[in-house]
């Protein structure tokens, strides 16, 4: 009677694959939020022109008077990390050596041993690794989700990376400048973000002309002032 | 190429729920992926098989549940599947949705084994 020996059997598991990233990004932002420090996920596609609108926002907010950073996610070189340090701002660059996103513990891992206090700190910036597939699963244990595409990259950037758009809270077009000269289908490109995620926020700047910067800094000081009023608790 | 990465937490979730209950052998993973999980299908195939290699899971299958996105319509008053992923609307009436009521999935739903034969 061996035949009728193997029964298939089941062994419920119910876990989310990412479950471990999960618990440690949610006691991230539990930590973030004690500290009062906004925290910022910025993706984006390879060239979007990310790091020169950060080093620009990192200016201007420390010109206000408000303490900043920033963890850069950088597959080898360290070039967007030491372009971000000229603005001033505490600068640390995580090497993801050939990994193509951030996990919850590399933030972790670099805080405890950049010895960066967050209490001290008003708003971090984590610059993710340029990539629109990736990132969108892990969270960070970001208040805020940023997506940054530049006018050369095409209005169905949105279209082609739906969860990543989908996830996002804010949507910053970058290089405004040079929108004509690269026929730059404005009208269609927000309709294409908004289908993928209706209500985006969204901003149109340039860090080179300093165009949209106003809109961009007073977003990001209201959603801090957020954090510390009552209402947030 | 995150998926490889993707396969390996599954893999190590599977193998020691699998430890945990004394099972010596895996023969399937039962997976559920929602369309917005931004994961493909078939390079998490590929991932898996490898992650598998010189666990109780090495030669199992990977059975993959893809979850539709379902939004909840405030105009409706009802749940609607998303006839797709680049749009955010109701598929009856148009109204945009961004309450997700599933899609995100990326979770181990339950495996199978065999018993095995008992020895006399
Ligand atoms: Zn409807």
């Amino acid at each position: 009677m061996w035949s009728t020996a193997m029964n298939p059997r089941i062994l419920e598991i119910r876990k989310g694959v990412l479950e471990k990233n999960d618990v440690l990004a949610a006691s991230l932002r539990e930590r973030f939020r004690k500290a009062g420090v906004l925290v910022l996920n910025v993706v984006s596609s390879p060239g979007s022109g990310k790091t020169a609108l950060l080093e620009v926002t990192l200016q201007r907010l420390l010109a206000q008077g408000y303490r900043a950073a920033a963890l850069v996610g950088d597959l080898a070189t360290d070039n967007d990390a030491a372009r971000l340090a000229r603005s001033g701002a505490s600068v640390r660059q995580i090497t993801t050596s050939g990994n193509c996103h951030l996990e919850a513990h590399m933030i972790g891992d670099h805080l405890r041993d950049w010895k960066l206090e967050v209490e001290g700190l008003d708003f971090l910036f984590i610059e993710n690794v340029g990539n629109l597939v990736c990132p969108s699963h892990y969270d960070l244990g970001e208040d805020i989700r940023v997506v940054m595409l530049s006018v050369t990259e095409g209005e169905d950037k949105p279209l082609k990376y739906p969860p990543m758009f989908n996830s996002a809270d804010a949507a910053v077009i970058t290089k405004v400048d040079i929108a004509d000269a690269v026929e730059f289908d404005r009208a269609q490109t927000i309709t294409n973000i908004n289908s993928v995620r209706p209500g985006m926020t969204i901003f149109e700047t340039s860090a080179k002309r300093g165009t949209g910067i106003d809109a961009w800094i007073a977003f990001l000081i209201a959603q801090h002032d957020a954090l510390k009023s009552p209402a947030a608790r | 190429m995150h998926e490889l990465s993707i396969a390996y937490n599954i893999v190590q979730i599977a193998d020691d729920a699998a430890r945990e209950a004394g099972v010596e052998r895996v023969d399937a993973v039962h997976l559920r992926l929602g369309q917005l999980s931004g994961v493909v299908s078939e390079a998490l195939l590929f991932g898996y098989d490898i992650a598998a290699q010189g666990t109780r899971l090495e030669g199992s299958r990977l059975e993959i549940e893809d979850v539709p996105v379902v939004i909840f319509c405030a105009q409706c008053r009802a749940e609607r599947e998303l006839e797709s992923i680049q749009v955010f609307c109701c598929p009856e009436c148009g109204t945009p949705s961004m309450d997700i009521r599933s899609g995100n999935e990326l979770e181990i739903g339950y495996v199978e084994y065999s018993d095995e034969p008992a020895h006399s």
